[in-house]
């Protein structure tokens, strides 16, 4: 998808910089809106943002590259992010991390994001998802999912279509 | 027996409480900010005349509320240090970037009762003189940021929020801003930057303590979610009522995140000291024990950064005998009060209130490494020792838990993490990322000993048979892996 900055997208851009006394305070939230619409943060967006925050592109680049959550490249359809942190690794997370990377045909041992062939889905292992007491736990996109087992791990990828 | 005291989450698990105003309002909801909206200024016998503002202030301080964020620092005195001359806007920022490994109480509130956290929110902010305050919540709760947006809406339909509020004069804006992702920004000065739209590098204090220059160097109030909720409770019952609840010095109540190897994990709110760790593990109506036939190995009590305790270990506690005089008494890790003083006195922290159980199943090798990983991920950058001990230790661990380890590993973690932290780094992930490096190796040194020293074994065992003509192939397998 190109980057096309709808009038939708602008107004809520808009209000978001009108929660702020300073332009640049926005970006982080400006940028999450861009990603929610396009899956990912390209070029022209950065600059895109930059000229809207009145900031020089570099200024969002360093954003865009500092926090794990904002994607330089498109993602799969369906983001998942497996916790791997203490609480979850004790409830069994790598083994979750594993059965999720065998079932889909990817390696459990590549570090950072990894999206399948056909870009239905990406799978990553991230840090503590702070619902450490029903461990192993995990998120297709924005949904969260408690105590996983890896039967529902088959019913989750069976309900992406 | 240890009980549950519910205080901030009294309502948020009963059958049929959920987070809309009306079920808020129904529940007694927002009252409390209207008692403050029509507080009066009080004539102090000197003459002087107290405001409402500082009648409040000066409640907080009376109830000895601590932060519940992870340092525990004395709520009132931190409003105190506001820089109120200024003539800059003060700013308030509720610090939602729950992210501290163990930790998902701040959880339970915003998705169950978000109501309770705004009107804390507009108390403080009403105590405070601030008129514009954020909640920064961390990114990958974006259930969270949706019901905090939902509930801000509904508090402006009301006039909660918005100009004049109640007809009081008073004007307050709340808006979310959501993180991305970076553990960071839990550090309030990395959640200030992260806020202004820039990388979140923590600011070195002095001078930028956050009371003084904080967001746009303007004097800025930065507190935990649980800690904002407790000023509600403040108002209500008042500051003398609060301090009862709990012990001297550690008052009022803690949601206490409980995972790991326990067969009931979950949050429970007690009050501060009322139960001990072995209350909370074992308690009927707490954690119920550890799984059948399993032994207790170690327990982290406050957090991933907080250090490690050994199950057996003992320590020497202050306490007044019959008499009142201060005597020593030797005390089983498992019989500390839960509390900021106690757990200090062990050595370690209550932290974020995050107890993380392990059991004699857990390689403990394997479990620190995890943690090392998590900090080599989660280090800033900014600082030297922090950005290049965090990884050195994380690699050393990943070594000797992927078999090639060395005995020496041992000492060398131990010596960087000893170079981290007191002072060497702006701000504490430097002590955060080594303070489970060195208690897990105080406490548990032979099992890191023990099994650098069995990869080099073994790495000598396949060496002398690789030098044998008959394993030839071996030899050439080996030199190209």
């Amino acid at each position: 998808m190109s980057f096309q900055v709808t009038s939708e997208l602008e107004a809520e851009v808009n209000e978001l910089i009108s929660h702020y006394p300073v332009k640049r305070a926005a970006s982080l939230m400006v940028l999450h809106a861009i990603q929610e619409k396009f899956g990912w943060i390209s070029q022209p967006a950065v600059e895109w943002t930059a000229q809207k925050l009145e900031l020089q592109p570099i200024n969002v680049y360093e954003i865009v590259t500092f926090y794990p959550m904002l994607r330089q490249e498109p993602q799969g359809k369906y983001c998942i992010k497996v916790c791997r942190t203490l609480s979850c690794a004790l409830g069994g997370a790598y083994e979750l991390h594993q059965h999720f990377c065998d079932k889909l045909g990817l390696d459990a041992h590549k570090h950072g994001p990894q999206t399948t062939k056909d870009g239905k889905f990406t799978v990553e292992f991230v840090e503590c998802l702070a619902s450490c007491g029903t461990a192993p736990v995990m998120m297709v996109g924005e949904k969260f999912y408690e105590g996983v087992t890896h039967a529902k791990v088959d019913e989750i990828c069976a309900q992406c279509k | 027996m240890a009980q549950e005291y519910k205080l901030v989450l009294k309502h948020a698990d009963e059958a049929g409480y959920t987070p809309d105003i009306e079920c808020y309002l129904r529940h007694g909801g927002y009252h409390d900010l209207k008692k403050v909206l029509a507080m009066r200024s009080k004539d102090l016998p000197d003459g002087k005349k107290l405001s409402p503002q500082e009648q409040i202030r000066e409640d907080v301080k009376i109830s000895g509320l601590r932060g519940r964020g992870g340092a525990g620092f004395s709520c009132g005195l931190k409003w105190s240090f506001v820089d109120r001359k200024s003539g800059k806007p003060i700013y308030l920022i509720c610090n939602a970037d729950e992210s501290e490994p163990g930790t998902f109480k701040d959880r339970q509130i915003i998705h169950k009762d978000p109501h309770q956290l705004v009107e804390g929110m507009i108390i403080s902010c009403f105590a405070n003189d601030v008129k514009l305050a954020y909640i920064y919540i961390r990114g990958e709760m974006p259930e969270g940021a949706k019901i905090l947006n939902n509930a801000l809406k509904e508090a402006r339909a009301k006039n909660f929020l918005g100009k004049n509020i109640l007809g009081s004069g008073f004007d307050c804006e709340i808006h979310v801003h959501r993180g991305a992702g970076a553990y960071i920004c839990g550090e309030e000065t990395g959640l200030i930057e992260s806020l202004e739209g820039k990388r979140p590098y923590p600011r070195i204090k002095p001078p930028y303590f956050p009371a003084v220059l904080g967001l746009w160097m303007c004097p800025t109030i930065v507190n935990n979610v649980e800690t904002l909720c407790n000023v509600k409770h403040i108002v209500a019952m008042g500051g003398a009522e609060f301090a009862k609840l709990g012990t001297p010095n550690n008052t009022g109540t803690r949601i206490v995140s409980l995972s790991g190897h326990v067969k009931r994990p979950g949050y429970y709110e007690i009050e501060v000291g009322k139960a001990t760790l072995r209350d909370l593990l074992f308690g009927e109506n707490f954690g119920k024990g550890l799984r059948d036939g399993r032994q207790l190995k170690a327990i982290i009590p406050g957090g991933s950064s907080s250090k490690v305790l050994k199950a057996g270990e003992k320590f020497k506690l202050k306490k007044k005998d019959a008499e009142g005089k201060e005597i020593l008494v030797e005390t089983d890790m498992l019989d500390l009060p839960y509390d900021f003083d106690s757990l200090a006195a062990a050595g370690t922290m209550s932290g974020s209130s995050a107890i993380i159980v392990m059991d004699d199943s857990v390689d403990i090798v394997e479990a620190l490494a995890n943690l090392s990983e998590f900090y080599a991920h989660e280090s800033c950058g900014q600082c030297t020792p922090c950005r290049e001990g965090s990884l050195w230790m994380s690699k050393t661990l990943h070594r000797l838990t992927h078999g090639h380890g060395r005995a020496s590993d041992a000492d060398y973690l131990g010596k960087i993490a000893d170079n981290i932290p007191g002072g060497r780094t702006i701000c504490a992930f430097g002590e955060a990322c080594s303070w489970p490096v060195q208690s897990f190796l105080a406490k548990f040194k032979d099992d890191f000993v023990a099994k650098g020293k069995a990869d080099e074994e073994r790495r000598a065992k396949e060496k002398s048979q690789c030098a044998s003509p008959a394993h030839g192939t071996t030899i050439a397998a080996i030199s190209q892996h």
